[in-house]
């Protein structure tokens, strides 16, 4: 092909560029920074089993938004059979206060920036 | 065979738009979480929740504003400076602005120019949910008006469709501007609209208004119009009741004694 | 086909270099205004809708006039508007764009826009609006980009594309029946709750858009080897004639309703309109201006001796579509809010940001404007040549 040299570099380049992250760490021979969130709450089980939490508590948190704002239903029963108010303030940080340990850690090496804390108030962290 | 510059663009096209639906699809199959509301016998149930404003006792406290304090608090209500950002719930108009249809010059002087209370009449036929247009502000059955914070695009077509000048925008960010924050409820962010809510949150933990609890000669009375035996069905049996702008036909749900 | 729009003479470069810094400095302001709030605008807790909406209201209008220059052509084999449907097509698709990039400036959370369509509200008129402009928007994408490329070709367009374009002219009223219906259908708003609210849009509209065209084939007349020809233009000058004067008598419907009735909850609003309430007159010169406006162009387009001579005809349309800015723009959705629904008189007027703003989502506008035409008159002459 055309110039067939110059697209082969071009693509290595590109290539190389594009897995920048996962090459980098490698070379620096620093370890990857991993995201520690810590749980300092006495309570052994959250509203639902970690596992799911971990990857659906987004689902989790706009059902609860549906089910108070526009049914007006402010309570669920978990499985272990307790009853919890379904509130983002009140019941998830009432355990997880430490929100920059916990919540941040994920959110911020993911560059997530979730907006709920633009309205829904950030309780005060527990003092170390 | 050259599929031409035209042919493999539209190709790829397809291909990233099939990867995205396809991804989606995959997530609405993820399980649920059992999440079965349970109502505990605490909240206030009603079927048709209305205020009646006893105005003839209200406006002789002159200068009192403890409703409107007490409700603007406990809802994280802003205070801005210039009065074009103002945002309220709550609050008294002149009688003879309140009330455009029932003024004349010759009403007697103590109610003429005296402050009306003005709030979110919770109209049974409510024009700014029926303009709304992603449904952020609806009619729960129980006959409040609610917001979804989170639904609103901030279109302002609901501030339009009000008769009754109830509602406001917030056009900055109303975090700075709120005295003190009280952490039971949450502000609101810049671009959404906001109004009186009959206080929802409160009467689903058993207790009533704000406003009504804050009111030390009881000129608020709160209730179920459904119910024959209610105090505000007690109050507009005893009373001669007027309410704002009837003639439009959104039958609001907030009754004045004069 | 695209490419033709990026091959141009010094002039052309020139005007699209000013478009571009109008575009930036109006995308600085809106990032301004997206980070700080609407609170940059004159837009009050009395007063929700304002210049961006006026904008909206009035572009809608230009969107729907296309219909004016395929109707005649297509349903009726009017030959002269030939050459013209092309960029009445062209000026729709720019002016819908702006009408939706002038609704996201105005929102409070434009980044929700989706739901509208996630969350649909029939019941809602601006869910309405969304579909049909968005609709509208397609058509006439497919139509321009389809007679067009077939019009290159040489060839003759497909025969499912007639029953498109036919389409496009009960979609053109539609839309803009809709928008008067966002404002006619308010029991809260007495000056816009009016049936004639809807006609008297589409007939400003009808004025407004054609006489923009004449005037933007006047100037690429100046400019290119283009010529409609010209029965086109004193074609389409009767169209504004017509359109005109049936919008100044609509108007003279209102006042009479308004003033006859003496209900003030009808009449205070043409009131502070050409005379001012309790004291406040900001929109007053503009109202006035607007009726002069208006009345210099009947006597231009009526006299037939006037509307001929192309120099006054032009005059017209600038007088026509000044005075309909004026009058659809701020004259109608500002005083919808007044007096409010306390009854007290309550001024707007746009701040500095807001206006750079409108100008920067005019200069987008034009710009895409002036790409489509160069596109369509480089493949014309291409035909020519």
């Amino acid at each position: 092909m055309h110039d067939g040299g110059k697209i082969l570099i071009g693509l290595i380049v590109f290539l190389a560029l594009i897995t920048f992250p996962i090459w980098y760490h490698a070379v620096q021979g620093k370890p990857p920074v991993i995201p520690d969130p810590k749980i300092i709450t006495d309570a052994k089980q959250c509203v639902a089993p970690t596992s799911y939490m971990k990857t659906n508590h987004m689902t989790l948190l706009n059902e609860w938004r549906d089910q108070v704002v526009r049914q007006g239903a402010r309570y669920t029963q978990a499985i272990d059979g307790k009853i919890y108010e379904m509130s983002l303030t009140k019941t998830c940080m009432n355990c997880h206060s430490n929100k920059s340990e916990f919540c941040d850690q994920c959110h911020n090496y993911l560059d997530v920036d979730p907006y709920c804390w633009d309205c829904h108030i950030e309780p005060e962290e527990p003092v170390q | 065979m050259s599929i031409g510059r035209r042919g493999f663009i539209k190709l790829a096209g397809l291909t990233t738009l099939a990867g995205v639906m396809g991804k989606k699809a995959i997530n609405a199959f993820a399980d649920e979480l059992s999440a079965l509301p349970a109502e505990i016998g605490v909240s206030l149930v009603g079927k048709r929740w209305a205020m009646v404003v006893d105005l003839k006792k209200c406006l002789r406290q002159d200068g009192c504003t403890d409703c409107i304090n007490a409700c603007h608090s406990v809802h994280n209500v802003p205070q801005f400076p210039n009065p074009k950002d103002e945002i309220k719930w709550i609050w008294k108009e002149s009688f003879d602005h309140a009330f455009l249809e029932q003024e004349h010059e010759y009403i007697e002087d103590e109610l003429k120019h005296s402050p009306a209370l003005v709030l979110c009449n919770h109209c049974d036929n409510p024009p700014c949910v029926r303009v709304c247009p992603t449904g952020a502000t609806f009619k729960r059955e129980d006959g409040i008006v609610e917001m979804d914070m989170h639904r609103c695009i901030g279109c302002r077509y609901c501030v339009a469709a009000c008769p009754y000048g109830s509602r406001s925008f917030n056009w900055r960010d109303p975090r700075p501007f709120i005295e003190k924050t009280d952490p039971d409820f949450p502000t609101r962010m810049r671009g959404v609209v906001e109004k009186c809510n009959f206080c929802a949150e409160r009467l689903a933990r058993g207790r009533m208004p704000a406003c009504v609890e804050a009111c030390k000669e009881n000129c608020l009375v709160f209730g179920d119009l459904e119910d024959p035996n209610s105090r505000v069905r007690e109050v507009l049996r005893a009373n001669f009741s007027i309410r704002r702008k009837p003639s439009l036909g959104t039958n609001p749900e907030v009754y004045y004694i004069v | 086909m695209l490419e033709k729009a990026l091959i141009g003479d010094k002039r052309y470069w020139t005007w699209i270099f000013i478009l571009l810094s109008l575009i930036l400095i109006g995308t600085l302001f809106y990032l301004r205004q997206f980070n700080v709030g609407l609170t940059i605008t004159g837009l009050k807790r009395d007063i929700t809708w304002g210049f961006y909406i006026a904008q909206f209201t009035f572009l809608v209008g230009v969107a729907a006039s296309a219909v004016m220059m395929v109707l005649p052509y297509y349903l009726h084999n009017a030959k002269a508007f030939g050459k013209m449907t092309i960029l009445g097509e062209f000026l729709a698709i720019s002016s819908v764009f702006m009408c939706m990039m002038f609704i996201f400036v105005d929102m409070g959370q434009p980044f929700r826009i989706l739901n509208v369509f996630l969350h649909p509200s029939p019941n809602s008129l601006m869910f309405w609006d969304t579909v049909v402009l968005s609709g509208y928007l397609l058509l006439n994408v497919v139509i321009s980009r389809v007679t067009l490329d077939c019009e290159r070709k040489g060839i003759n367009p497909p025969t499912w594309i007639k029953p498109i374009i036919i389409l496009s002219i009960p979609w053109a009223v539609s839309i803009h029946t809709v928008t008067a219906f966002l404002y006619s259908g308010l029991a809260a708003r007495p000056f816009w709750m009016t049936a004639i609210l809807a006609p008297r849009f589409l007939a400003s509209a009808f004025a407004s858009g054609p006489a923009l065209l004449i005037l933007m084939a006047f100037i690429i007349r100046k400019f290119t080897k283009f010529d409609p020809g010209k029965e086109a233009f004193q074609k389409m000058g009767i169209i504004v004639t017509y359109a005109m004067i049936i919008n100044v008598f609509f108007v003279l419907m209102e006042l009479f309703t308004a003033f006859y009735s003496d209900i003030p909850e009808h009449k205070e609003h043409f009131q502070y309109l050409f005379f001012g309430l309790e004291g406040k007159t900001t929109l007053v010169p503009w109202m006035w201006t607007s009726v002069t406006l208006a009345v210099m162009s009947l006597i231009l387009l009526i006299n037939p001796g006037t509307r001929k001579r192309e120099t006054m005809l032009g005059l017209a349309c600038v007088a026509v579509f000044g005075s309909i800015w004026i009058d659809k723009g701020l004259g109608m959705v500002v005083t919808g809010f007044i007096p409010s629904p306390f009854g007290k008189v309550i001024e707007y007027w746009p701040t500095l940001p807001e206006v750079l703003i409108t100008v920067g989502v005019y200069a987008i506008g034009f710009l895409l404007v002036t790409g489509f035409y160069k596109i369509a008159l480089s493949v014309r002459s291409e035909i020519e040549a």
